[in-house]
């Protein structure tokens, strides 16, 4: 028992690493999209919102498989893990975008009124004005989706990415035990979910606090 | 051309998986959003007890990736005696995660009832069990409809990590193809498409949902 949980445990910065990466791949990817999404041409915008619906409709695990098997037998022969980021953090961009979209609707049309009386080029208006105005709102949106990424990280197991759930998988078919390791292994994305979870609750409270003051 | 007759050539296999994807994730809901509703419904009652039960079990329910719930109960369960196929083990895993999932959103919507409604119920004479019936429960539900749609489309897409346990949805359906003819992008394009055939347009069911419900609201 204590040396399964030690096995776990030693996979849990992969899954780490793979949440974190992903994530900041799709924080980055997303700035374009949502940038395509408020275009001020109907084509691009229509290409934004159906690369960020073909990006949220299917399913990871299907997406995953399409990167690691599919372009990987016909194109590029991938590793696992970077076939896992890259897939997992296009999701995310997909996601993020939209939750980047909704900070800046939040944001005050006067503000954009305001930046252009003060002679404010468009960089500078975004960059200082509007910029941290929506990232504020969106930052908890955010931390949501990095707790439902770090549970979709499981999914990479699949394909060969040595993380929690494939060292759990691989215990419960080689041991007589075949439940203790999924036990474990649930019990170890709560301990790392859960304070992340009060995280973004804490985040709420305070952000959402300072607007009003 | 060679695409879109290959493409035909498979359908039909890949669309029996669809129908086992679909067969599953409404069987799920169909035992998950009740038990949802019961979640929420024992969540609000003044015995502390059965409220952090009904908290420890939904935190644990949201809180495991559905691929571990999917696998406890297929490979771990007969541990304990319970063997399950692999059919029913999908529908049982993802009814329990769509329970947990689904008190939260019912459990929004049973709150955003006005105060005022329970105030009139009770200045009736309503019993407890006659106000949650039918004051909060009818339009409890209706608000959290639109998040519920959504979250069955989720749930459409969670189906596919059963293709770890054998169950011979779509994505396991394609995989195969896949194996057999080596063209796993073609063939796992096709099956994303059938995803999306479905989950686009839900989408867009429940945008337009969120916005009648917030024109009525307003």
């Amino acid at each position: 028992m204590m040396e399964l949980f030690l096995k776990i445990l030693v996979a849990v910065p992969t899954t780490l690493l793979v949440t974190l990466a992903s994530f900041a791949l799709g924080a980055v990817i997303a700035l374009p999209l949502v940038a395509a999404r408020r275009s001020r041409f109907m084509l691009v915008r229509g290409v934004g919102k159906a690369i960020i619906d073909v990006l949220r409709g299917v399913p990871p695990i299907v997406f995953i498989f399409v990167i690691f098997f599919g372009i990987g037998a016909d194109l590029i022969r991938w590793e696992p893990l970077p076939a896992a980021i890259l897939g997992l953090g296009l999701i995310s961009a997909g996601h993020l975008s939209e939750i980047y979209r909704g900070g800046l609707m939040s944001v005050h049309a006067g503000q954009y009124e305001a930046s252009a009386a003060l002679g404010l080029t468009g960089t500078a208006t975004f960059a200082q004005v509007i910029g941290p105005q929506a990232f504020r709102v969106a930052i908890p949106g955010m931390v949501t989706w990095l707790i439902s990424l770090l549970k979709d990280s499981s999914i990479v197991s699949t394909i060969g990415v040595v993380e929690i759930m494939f060292v759990a998988n691989q215990s419960a078919r080689s041991s007589a035990d075949g439940l203790m390791p999924f036990v474990i292994a649930g019990a170890v994305y709560i301990a790392l979910g859960t304070p992340l979870a009060v995280l973004s609750r804490w985040l709420e409270k305070k952000l959402s606090f300072g607007r009003s003051a | 051309m060679e695409l879109l007759t290959e493409w035909l050539s498979w359908s039909p296999r890949l669309l029996e998986g669809l129908w086992v994807s679909v067969q599953v994730t409404l069987l799920a809901l169909l035992i998950g959003v009740p038990l949802g509703l019961g979640l929420a419904v024992l969540s609000g009652v003044r015995n502390r007890a059965v409220k952090w039960i009904v908290i420890v079990y939904v935190e644990i329910g949201r809180g495991m990736p559905a691929i571990v719930m999917l696998q406890m109960v297929y490979f771990g369960l007969p541990d304990v005696g319970i063997v399950l196929t692999s059919y029913s083990a999908t529908v049982v895993a993802l009814a329990l995660t769509t329970s947990a999932y689904t008190s939260e959103i019912i459990r929004a919507g049973l709150r955003a009832v006005p105060e005022g409604e329970l105030e009139a119920a009770a200045a009736l004479g309503l019993k407890q069990w006659d106000t949650l019936r039918y004051i909060v429960a009818p339009q409890g539900l209706r608000i959290a409809l639109p998040t519920l749609l959504g979250f069955s489309i989720l749930i459409l897409q969670v189906s596919s990590l059963a293709f770890t346990l054998g169950l011979p949805e779509l994505l396991s359906q394609a995989y195969s193809i896949g194996a057999a003819t080596f063209k796993y992008l073609s063939v796992l394009t096709l099956a994303g498409v059938m995803y999306l055939i479905i989950t686009v347009p839900g989408g867009w069911l429940v945008e337009g949902f969120e916005k009648r419900m917030s024109k009525h609201l307003a």
